[in-house]
């Protein structure tokens, strides 16, 4: 049908024969899109179990849980946790969902897989450095589950590690000494494999696209893994040899973190001269991109998604892309605004609340632009779409309270409360699940071949929306009123009638926790049971609708790379096939939304 | 919003057209279609991926020694124990010997040039440049060495002082970046000799490489102001 130059059919590798090749270390972008989310979703599984039992410690603390000491005997003496153990789970659990979850799933495992395809291109440029991503991300994640059988557990120092408490050793608390290695380990793999990942993403999108498919003719899911992969190529590269400065100040008996005449539970440290707030530089550089690598993928994501069941394209194709660009530049200016309270001068505090107020004008152009898009759209209501509104809903709550925490007068008096964890669950952690189980939902029957239940994905849907309300809603109100995070029980007396809220939380987590089982039937019995998915069930235009079968073929495009001839959103128009244009129709339309 | 006749966008100019092996990626932006949508008349031409490739994991490799660098300008800004030493000597020749080595690939990338171009027969062995670049890319690891020894009989280790510990820190991430150089030189030679070396894999590892000589040259520089 098309003519092509001969070394366009070429493959840039031989289909693999043995299992190993195969479904282990694959050079395929398609498998090792599927390993990051089978990593994903054994890591959240993970992740909520160790939520479930800090939020039954918080409802009723001092409560024996059952089995509880065959996680760790010293944690839990008689089955009932210590403090330190309730922050070293604190701690796992963060570090589990932020980096093995929230970034693992929407950007590594679905860019992976949909990239490639939503380019046109028959694989990543550096198949081995792809797999070697995984590869390396996969042991970062057994290094960090090792430190739970490991010395006395994992590390308590929280996801941030602050130092100095992060880098004098085991004098500081239990998983202090070797916790922290491992942890630091863990994390500066996770940088490597997300590095090598970013390579292949941005090489892939720069120089792998098909003929036609120029910059502004690629889906918005696609926009969003590059400018994350951007924003992840300059915030691994900081947060990596960070960890290896941690490291050493453990190991080699250096200082760079640990101050002089630092007494620690009555030892003098013998580090001296080290800078505390410099870790803080260092990990918040990352820190607060990292906020946006978790998010911006769910952004692109449910922006795909919506369009395909709106049948029209977003108000302005452009000014997403645009914002989504805004908020990788802007992130990196903001990250002061997690240090208001270090000590650090009030006139950098004042330098980093500008542009964090700044940020949210790309963010509230984003959403407006959903809204305005949607506002009067026949939408299509399937699971998919409702997680992408349930996305919006998230981000929407949870980016309001930002506008708070951005100012440092405020900021004092909310600092380290529940009013910041309700924040952060609600805007990247609750809102980036949705934009995975939109994603999933929306892509199970080109990934598997088959169709998701849609009934059992509504009750999921409904159960979890309401759910994550109810559980991190009330954080905002504890938060007010003066509610202090990381503390593992409420003694103080005016901590004290925080419990019954507590109580509720921990009931509400639980209820919705378990309806996460039936996500995870969903997934399981469609996977195998489910009915066989047709060609394109969502009447969708974007390229990897285009592929000869689902899953597509080794080569994704059955020998023949596409050609492009329309803008990835070409819905409400009068088409062939319907109303909408695949981006490979060569048919002449008549339309009011081409932009390219 | 105006209703607009889509017509697929013009051509663009191909700017390299003349590539000495044939190592595209897929399409790229150059390549759109042209108006009479005669797809026989575009010519298949993107950069190739290793040479966008080197540049983004040049800018990742940037982006950490700025950390590191950022590290030490706020660890020596708010310490009183910083001790001042001099830089080992030897690690001026190294210098010497790590530029004369991105002179030396400079040569063996002309004279792969020409090999590859069809002129065989002038160039006999081409690969006898390589051999000297990755010799002296050795002496300068063994010469790094020498300094680290320099360093340590003079009672400054790893741990002495944080002016001791930035430049191991410095020197050892920088040694290990140029061993990461040394295979990709090896790996090029290996294909030489199997002669399916592209053009874009020679480029990129000798970007790589002086780019390594110009991180040495920014390095020393810090160190010696700075230590």
């Amino acid at each position: 049908m098309h003519d092509m130059p001969a070394h366009a059919h070429v493959a840039h590798h031989a289909p693999p024969t043995s299992f190993i090749r195969k479904y282990i270390f694959s050079l395929d972008h398609k498998v090792i899109g599927k390993q990051y989310y089978g990593l994903a979703f054994v890591a959240v599984l993970v992740g909520m179990f160790l939520s479930w039992l800090m939020r039954i410690h918080l409802g009723w603390t001092n409560a024996a849980i059952p089995g509880l000491h065959f996680l760790s005997s010293n944690g839990a003496p008689g089955n009932i946790m210590t403090p330190e153990y309730y922050l070293q789970l604190m701690t796992m659990h963060a570090t589990i969902m932020v980096f093995f979850v929230l970034t693992t799933a929407p950007f590594a495992a679905f860019g992976n897989y949909f990239l490639p395809i939503q380019v046109g291109a028959e694989d990543m440029p550096f198949p081995r450095f792809n797999m070697m991503s995984f590869w390396i991300t996969f042991a970062g994640f057994l290094a960090l589950v090792a430190s739970f059988f490991v010395g006395d557990g994992p590390t308590l120092g929280g996801w941030t590690q602050y130092a100095p408490l992060s880098a004098v050793g085991s004098v500081a608390g239990p998983g202090e000494g070797m916790g922290v290695v491992l942890w630091a380990t863990s994390i500066a793999l996770f940088c490597v494999g997300q590095l090598l990942g970013s390579l292949n993403f941005i090489t892939t999108t720069l120089d792998m696209r098909t003929k036609g498919m120029s910059l502004w003719r690629l889906p918005l899911s696609t926009w969003s893994w590059f400018i994350t992969s951007c924003m992840g190529l300059t915030a691994f590269a900081v947060l990596m040899p960070a960890c290896i400065l941690l490291i050493l100040d453990h190991v080699a008996g250096t200082s760079f973190f640990v101050p002089s005449n630092l007494v620690i539970n009555d030892q003098l440290q013998p580090h001296s001269g080290g800078s505390t707030l410099l870790w803080q530089h260092l990990f918040w550089f990352f820190g607060h991109p990292e906020v946006y690598i978790a998010i911006v993928p769910g952004m692109g994501i449910v922006s795909h998604v919506l369009i395909a069941n709106m049948r029209r394209p977003m108000l302005s194709h452009r000014t997403l892309i645009y914002s989504f660009g805004a908020l990788a530049v802007l992130s990196y200016m903001v990250y002061g605004h997690h240090m208001f309270v270090s000590g650090m001068n009030p006139v950098s505090s004042l330098a980093f609340s500008f542009p964090t107020l700044i940020i949210t004008i790309p963010s509230t152009i984003i959403v407006l632009i959903w809204l305005g898009s949607l506002y009067g759209a026949k939408l299509r209501i399937n699971a998919a779409s409702l997680f992408a509104l349930g996305f919006i809903s998230m981000f929407i709550s949870g980016g309001v309270s930002g506008f708070f925490l951005a100012q440092p007068s405020l900021d004092i008096m909310l600092h380290a409360t529940y009013f910041v964890v309700g924040h952060f669950h609600m805007v990247m952690g609750v809102a980036a699940m949705f934009g995975i189980f939109a994603g999933t939902h929306f892509w199970f029957p080109k990934m598997f071949g088959r169709m998701m239940n849609e009934t059992l994905g509504k009750l999921h849907f409904w159960l979890t929306f309401v759910g994550t309300y109810c559980i991190f809603m009330p954080f905002h109100y504890l938060g007010m009123a003066g509610n202090v995070r990381r503390y593992q029980a409420f003694a103080p007396d005016f901590m004290q009638r925080f419990i019954p809220v507590h109580k509720f939380m921990t009931v509400a987590a639980l209820l919705t926790g378990a309806s996460q089982l039936i996500f995870v039937y969903n997934l399981i019995h469609s996977r195998f049971w489910g009915k066989p998915a047709p060609e394109n069930p969502w009447e969708a235009t974007s390229l990897e609708w285009s592929t000869p079968s689902s899953p597509p073929p080794f080569d994704n495009f059955g020998g023949e790379l596409p050609v492009v001839y329309h803008d990835p959103y070409q819905y409400g128009v009068e088409g062939s096939t319907g109303d909408y244009v695949m981006q490979t129709s060569p048919e002449r339309i008549q339309t009011a939304h081409d932009e390219a | 919003m105006a209703t607009t006749v889509h017509e697929p966008p013009r051509i663009e100019e191909i700017r390299n057209p003349s590539r000495l092996t044939s190592d595209s990626g897929n399409g790229g932006w150059r390549n759109l279609i042209p108006a009479d949508g005669d797809l026989r008349a575009v010519q298949d031409y993107a950069p190739p991926p290793a040479s966008t490739g080197i540049w983004v994991a040049l800018a990742a490799i940037s982006m950490s020694f700025a950390a590191l660098t950022s590290a030490l300008v706020v660890r020596k800004g708010g310490a009183m124990d910083w001790r001042h030493f001099t830089l080992p000597s030897i690690l001026y020749l190294n210098t010497l010997v790590l530029l004369a080595s991105s002179v030396t690939l400079e040569i063996s990338r002309r004279r792969v040039a020409t090999f590859m171009g069809g002129l065989k027969s002038e160039v006999a062995s081409p690969a006898r440049w390589l051999y000297l670049t990755l010799s002296l890319g050795l002496l300068f690891v063994a010469g790094q060495y020498v300094a680290w020894r320099q360093l340590s009989t003079q009672g400054l280790y790893l741990s002495t002082n944080p002016a001791s510990s930035f430049f191991y820190v410095f020197t050892a991430a920088h040694a290990l970046h140029v061993l990461g150089g040394l295979g990709g030189l090896v790996r090029v030679v290996h294909k030489l000799n199997q002669l399916v070396l592209r053009r874009s894999t020679l480029d990129a590892t000798s970007r790589y490489w002086h780019f390594m000589d110009v991180l040495w040259v920014y390095l020393l520089l810090l160190l010696w102001l700075k230590l």
